[in-house]
C-alpha cells in the first residue's frame, strides 16, 4: 500500500459517517496499520452537512490537522453531490465513491469531472433499505470503500463491525448490517 | 493483557482513569471533555471501578469536592475544559496551596467571549501561575500514558502537588487512534497504593488545614510551594523514565526532535508538535536543518533543558494557541525567552500565535513559519517578533 491514504467523508448529521469512519479505521488494527478518524469539528446537527476524516498508514501518523488534499472522497448523501463541492482539493487522479443510484459514468457527467478522478457509485439506500429495512447509508458505504481502497480485507471490516455492533444491537440487526456491507463490497460500480 | 484498541483522546483518558480506579472523581461535563465523564460514569454504573463519582453542579464545586476528598486522603481525579477550568480558578490555588495531589485532565478549549467550543490553549495557559504541574500531550497514547504517570508524580512525597494533564480539544480528544492499553494489573502496580501525607480523617494524628496565615508566615508558605514545584522536575523525569523502562514508552520533560544540528526550530506544545515533526522531516529531506522542540512539561518550566536544546540554533519560533493581550509576548514565548536569558543563550526568537478558537493549523502553515525562520537565519535580523498564523487582515 502507499505510505498513507487520506479519506474525506461527506454526509448529513445523523447518517452515521463519524461512526463509519471510526469503524473502518478501527478495522485497520486487525492488519497492524495505523489510523486516525475524526470529524470536522462543528456543532453537529441532524441533517446538516458534515465532514469527517480518516487517515490510514503503515507507519505512526504524526499529522494533527485536517486533511488538506484527500486521496479519496466518500459521499453518503446523494443530495450533497449538488450542494457541496465534494471534489474540492481531491488529489488529481483521486477517487470519489458516492451513494448514487446511477452509474459512475452518469455521476462523472453530472459532476463534470469526467477523466479527472476515478468515480465509483453504489446505491447504498437501496441496499440498506432491502437489507436493514431503513435507508442508512453508512454501513454499505464502508463496504464499497473497503473494496475500492483494497487495503483492509473484507473479512477484517466485517469482523470489526460485528464486534462493534454486537455491543449495541441484537444479533439479527448485526447480521443485517454485515449483509449490507458484503453486498456493497460486491455491488460497488466502477471497480 | 496488553492490547491495542481504537480510542479517542477522551476515551484514552477515561480508560486510564478506569485502570487507576481512583477513590473519588468529582466532575462536571463540558465540551470537549464530556466523553471522559460519560465513559467514566459508565464504568461506575457497571461496577468496573470502586470510585465515588460526585456529580456536582458546577466546576467550582467539582474542584472544591476534589480538594475535600484529597485532603481526606482519597486519590482524586477530575477533568474539565475551558469555562470549567476558569470557574475552578479560585479552587486551583486552594489545591496547590494545600499541596493536594489531585490529577486534573484538561481538554484544551478556548475561553469566551465570543463563545466557541473549539480548541486552543487559552484555558490552561491562563492557569499557569496557579501552582500546578502542567503536562501537555501530543496524541491520545501520550494522554493515556501521562494520566497514569500524573498520579505517581502528584503523590510523590517530595512533590505533593496537583497535576494538570492537557490535551488539545477535538484535535486529540475526538480523534480515534490505535492506543496500546496496558494490563489492568500493570497500571495498578505502577500507580501503587495512595499513602497520603495529609489525612484529615486520621483521628490519631489530628491536623488542621486551610488555616488563616497572616503576613508573618504567608510569604514563606508560598515560597515553599513554589520551591516544591521547581523541585518536581526530577520526579516528573524519573516517573516517565520508569514508565518507559516498564512499558516501552517515555516522553521526557522536553523532546528535542532533530535538534542536534538544527539551524531553525519550532518550539511548541500539544498537538502542533506532531504536525511540526512532519514538516521538519520534509524540510530535512530538502537539506534544510529544521528541528522541533516539544515542551511537554510546561510547569515547572524546563529552563535548563530548553536553553540547552536551543543553543546554536540561528532562529526559532515559539508556536502556541493562546494570546496574552497587552503583554510583551504570549505566555510560552515569554517563558522560552526568559529561559534563554537565564542561561545567557542568544537565539533570534519570534512568536507565532496560531489556531485560536479551533482554527486548523495545517502542515502548509507550519511550513511558512519555517520559511520565515530561514529568512531570519540568513539575514541575522528579526523583522517582527510577534506574529499571527493564518490570521485574516493581519500583515
Amino acid at each position: 500500500m502507499p505510505k498513507m491514504v487520506e479519506i474525506r467523508w461527506h454526509a448529513r448529521g445523523g447518517q452515521g459517517a463519524v461512526i463509519a469512519s471510526r469503524y473502518l479505521a478501527a478495522s485497520a488494527i486487525r492488519q497492524n496499520l495505523y489510523f486516525q478518524a475524526f470529524p470536522q469539528f462543528g456543532t453537529e446537527r441532524m441533517g446538516a452537512p458534515i465532514v469527517a476524516y480518516t487517515r490510514i498508514s503503515d507507519a505512526p501518523i504524526n499529522l494533527r490537522c485536517a486533511i488538506e488534499e484527500p486521496d479519496v472522497v466518500v459521499v453518503l448523501d446523494p443530495t450533497l453531490l449538488k450542494s457541496v463541492n465534494v471534489t474540492a482539493n481531491l488529489k488529481e487522479g483521486g477517487s470519489i465513491i458516492a451513494n448514487y443510484p446511477g452509474t459512475p459514468e452518469e455521476l462523472a457527467k453530472e459532476l463534470n469531472i469526467d477523466g479527472k478522478f476515478k468515480v465509483y457509485t453504489l446505491d447504498a439506500y437501496k441496499i440498506s433499505t432491502e437489507e436493514i429495512g431503513r435507508p442508512i447509508p453508512n454501513t454499505p458505504m464502508v463496504g464499497a470503500l473497503a473494496r475500492v481502497l483494497g487495503i483492509i480485507s473484507l473479512d477484517n471490516v466485517l469482523a470489526e463491525f460485528e464486534e462493534q455492533f454486537s455491543h449495541r444491537f441484537k444479533p439479527e440487526i448485526v447480521e443485517k448490517n454485515l449483509k449490507a456491507v458484503r453486498r456493497a463490497y460486491e455491488e460497488v460500480q466502477g471497480v | 493483557m496488553r492490547k491495542t484498541i481504537g480510542l479517542t483522546g477522551d476515551g484514552a483518558a477515561a480508560e486510564a482513569m478506569r485502570q487507576i480506579d481512583p477513590d473519588v472523581v468529582a466532575a462536571y461535563p463540558i465540551t470537549p471533555q464530556t466523553e471522559i465523564v460519560e465513559r467514566f460514569a459508565e464504568f461506575v454504573a457497571e461496577g468496573s471501578v470502586h470510585t465515588e463519582l460526585v456529580t456536582v453542579e458546577s466546576e467550582h464545586s467539582a474542584m472544591s469536592a476534589c480538594c475535600g476528598s484529597s485532603a481526606a486522603g482519597a486519590r482524586t481525579i477530575t477533568c474539565t475544559s475551558s469555562q470549567g477550568l476558569a470557574l475552578m480558578h479560585e479552587m486551583l490555588y486552594i489545591a496547590a496551596g494545600n499541596r493536594l495531589p489531585i490529577v486534573l485532565i484538561n481538554v484544551n478549549r478556548t475561553l469566551s467571549a465570543p463563545i466557541n467550543i473549539h480548541n486552543d490553549q487559552s484555558d490552561s495557559l491562563g492557569s499557569r501561575d496557579a501552582g500546578w504541574i502542567q503536562l501537555y500531550c501530543e496524541g491520545a497514547q501520550e494522554v493515556y500514558d501521562t494520566v497514569i504517570q500524573a498520579v505517581r508524580i502528584a503523590e510523590d512525597r517530595s512533590v505533593m502537588l496537583p497535576v494538570m494533564v492537557c490535551l488539545d480539544g477535538f484535535v486529540v480528544s475526538h480523534n480515534v487512534e490505535p492506543i496500546n492499553v496496558l494490563d489492568d494489573q500493570e497500571v495498578k502496580d505502577f500507580v501503587g497504593e495512595f499513602r497520603p501525607v495529609i489525612n484529615l480523617l486520621d483521628t490519631e494524628n489530628p491536623i488542621s488545614m486551610g488555616n488563616l496565615t497572616l503576613p508573618e508566615y504567608f510569604f514563606e508558605h508560598k515560597y515553599a510551594q513554589a520551591y516544591a514545584l521547581e523541585q518536581s522536575k526530577p520526579v516528573i523525569a524519573k516517573v516517565d523514565k520508569e514508565f518507559g523502562e516498564k512499558f516501552g514508552r517515555s516522553y521526557g520533560i522536553i523532546e528535542a526532535y532533530r535538534m542536534d544540528d538544527a539551524e531553525i526550530a519550532i518550539v511548541t506544545l500539544g498537538s502542533m508538535v506532531g504536525t511540526a515533526r512532519v514538516v521538519a522531516d520534509d524540510l530535512r529531506q530538502q537539506g534544510i536543518k529544521a528541528g522541533v522542540l516539544k515542551i511537554r512539561c510546561y510547569r515547572p518550566f524546563p529552563i535548563d533543558e530548553v536553553a540547552e536544546a536551543l543553543k546554536g540554533v540561528k532562529a526559532a519560533a515559539v508556536m502556541e494557541k493562546a494570546l496574552s493581550p497587552g503583554a510583551p509576548g504570549p505566555a510560552v514565548f515569554s517563558d522560552v525567552l526568559g529561559a534563554l536569558y537565564h542561561k545567557g543563550v542568544h537565539v533570534n526568537l519570534i512568536s507565532y500565535v496560531a489556531g485560536l478558537g479551533g482554527r486548523d493549523v495545517p502542515a502548509k502553515s507550519i511550513r511558512r513559519v519555517y520559511e520565515h525562520l530561514q529568512k531570519i537565519a540568513a539575514s541575522g535580523k528579526v523583522d517582527r517578533i510577534l506574529n499571527y498564523l493564518d490570521l485574516r487582515g493581519w500583515q
